[in-house]
């Protein structure tokens, strides 16, 4: 059987469940382009895809070989850049606002103010905090539970860095990679994650 | 004070917004919703729009000083009555797929002579600027309530709409990688202590889109589909969708097929 | 001209439950638009109700009420067919009087 029989295959029992079997839309990038107009910020191009969220939306987000899962996971993992010191972990507080501020990049954002990371919108982090989304995994006592050792920490600098480096067709977005955020808060995010006296693991 | 003035009871809902929604832990967002709309017992702000929607529909106006009344949405000119739980629907005049915002505009324009400048004006209301297009689309939805939604998807077009929906629901882009999907495929998920629903089920659409439009307490304003659609994709960091586009309706066919077989219970309040 | 009222007055037993729908901004004066000015204050004062010529609620209202407001009270002495009618006045010299008949 070849690979892209079995993609088909599974979209087929994966596909939404009350589903009139779709065709796909040729050229969908266009379309979209002719149904938007430029808001501020958020202008044109940010529809056009590259190859990883081509790829994922062409699985819709299950992606079903071990080849294609390589292929995603090997592609994402060669942007990732470690801290230019070496030095993984910041300032925990500051990690705090980058986790818990939704705001960046919105058309009705100000561009002049620093990105959220918007941990909370999709993780449990902070148990004292009980407005947090569901989405992805829970990261309490995150750094409690692993510990320090390099590798720990170069695997969650990959995964804030760039989430499909891991995780291919992830829902989180890829934060150094497509330049949400700047080093010195996913920095202070792996703080938040890691320290000791971080309020995540107490 | 009066003798009369004792016996008054108060039962002000009229409390910011802040205070009556601030979230005991255990308590879901839909809680604290439904507690805050039991204090308005049937009472929805959103009337004030049904109020005035109807007042621009019966009344005369544009170069031909017609009013909406001989507008057809699909069940006949002037029928309303459950007009709204089979939109959007192939419009054989247009040649187009129209949800009912779009099939407003085409009326408005062509029907009664306003100009679409005029008619396009105040999309969405904003405190003193009040949106026309939203007061019909709230009272001719109201007209929906109790019926069940009906989207046969009979036209090859309306299939064609119905895929292109699905199409962008899927479709990832912008500084986030967000789809539609990232957030309403997983049935049971937050964001924050928003519960999401899960659209491209029947019963995840059937519960979202039943409730649309809905007066939003938080801002003060009755927002319709076009606007939910807008403003999701605000926050998946892309650009402006156009009001009307096949994209907009595209997406509304998606889900309103997907929720087929609902019973429509808009407008509705909401957070 | 203001936006008209939604107004439902029924008689429970000897008291006649009146709800209030209004359309109002309620603007408080301290939010700032989207160019970060202040919005000037705009909010309804002072709210009379008055049946059979006379007054059986007056309210006096400030800048933390909601937008658009849901007002609802309860008086005795009224009676299915008498007419009941609410005024509201703003700070913007604003005013809207509507009438509904008890049922």
């Amino acid at each position: 059987m070849n690979s892209s029989f079995r993609v088909t295959a599974l979209l087929l029992c994966m596909g939404p469940l009350v589903s009139v079997l779709a065709e796909p839309v040729p050229d969908l990038t266009a379309t979209l382009k002719a149904a938007f107009t430029d808001k501020r910020q958020a202008t044109l191009d940010r529809l056009d895809q590259d190859e990883t969220q081509k790829l994922c939306t062409q699985l819709r987000d299950q992606v079903p070989t071990s080849e294609l899962s390589q292929k995603i996971t090997r592609m994402n993992l060669a942007t990732v850049k470690p801290p230019a010191d070496g030095k993984y972990l910041g300032d925990w507080k500051a990690g705090e606002v980058v986790a818990s501020t939704g705001t960046g990049l919105q058309s009705s954002d100000d561009p002049a103010k620093p990105n959220g990371g918007n941990c909370y919108a999709c993780h449990e982090l902070a148990p004292t905090e009980m407005a947090y989304g569901t989405l992805g995994p829970s990261l309490k006592h995150y750094g409690k539970l692993r510990g320090q050792d390099p590798a720990v920490l170069a695997y969650a600098w990959s995964m804030v860095y760039n989430s499909n480096s891991y995780a291919p067709c992830s829902n989180m977005p890829r934060f150094g990679h497509r330049g949400i955020l700047t080093e010195q808060q996913m920095k202070d995010v792996m703080a938040y994650l890691f320290d000791a006296a971080s309020p995540v693991n107490q | 004070m009066s003798v009369q003035d004792r016996y008054i009871s108060l039962v002000a809902a009229c409390t910011l917004l802040g205070a009556s929604l601030s979230l005991p832990a255990e308590q879901t967002s839909e809680e604290a919703i439904a507690e805050y709309h039991a204090m308005f017992g049937d009472e929805n702000p959103a009337e004030l729009w049904q109020l005035r929607g109807e007042e621009l529909w019966k009344t005369p106006r544009g170069s031909r000083q017609v009013s909406l009344e001989a507008c057809d949405l699909g069940k006949g000119p002037g029928v309303i009555a459950g007009a709204y739980a089979e939109l959007p629907r192939w419009f054989e005049d247009t040649g187009k797929v129209q949800d009912l915002e779009s099939r407003l505009v085409t009326c408005m324009t062509n029907l009664q002579g306003l100009p679409e400048s005029e008619v396009l004006a105040v999309k969405f209301g904003d405190g003193e600027q009040k949106s026309e297009l939203e007061a019909i689309t709230a009272y001719v939805a109201a007209a929906s309530r109790g019926s069940r939604i009906t989207i046969p998807l009979d036209h090859a077009a309306e299939k064609a709409a119905y895929a292109l929906g699905e199409s962008v629901f899927f479709y990832r882009a912008g500084p986030h990688d967000f789809a539609c999907a990232t957030c309403h495929s997983e049935s049971g998920k937050r964001i924050r202590l928003q519960t999401l629903p899960q659209l491209t089920t029947s019963e995840g659409a059937q519960a979202a889109y039943t409730r649309w439009p809905a007066y939003r307490v938080s801002q003060g304003e009755l927002r319709t589909m076009e606007w939910r659609l807008q403003d999701c994709l605000r926050q998946q960091r892309l650009p402006q969708l156009t009001y009307g586009s096949d994209v907009a309706i595209g997406l509304t066919m998606y889900l309103a097929r997907n929720a087929n077989g609902g019973e429509m219970a808009a407008p509705s309040i909401k957070r | 001209m203001p936006d008209p009222m939604r107004i439902r007055a029924v008689m429970m037993g000897d008291v006649v439950d009146v709800k209030i729908l209004m359309s109002h901004v309620m603007e408080t004066g301290q939010r700032k638009n989207a160019d970060g000015d202040l919005v000037p204050a705009h909010y309804i004062t002072e709210v009379t109700a008055t049946c059979k010529g006379k007054t059986v609620m007056k309210a006096g209202w400030g800048p933390s009420v909601s937008k658009n407001p849901y007002f609802s009270f309860r008086f005795k002495g009224g009676a299915k067919g008498d007419k009941l009618s609410i005024t509201w006045k703003d700070t913007a010299g604003g005013t809207r009087t509507d009438e509904v008949t008890i049922n």
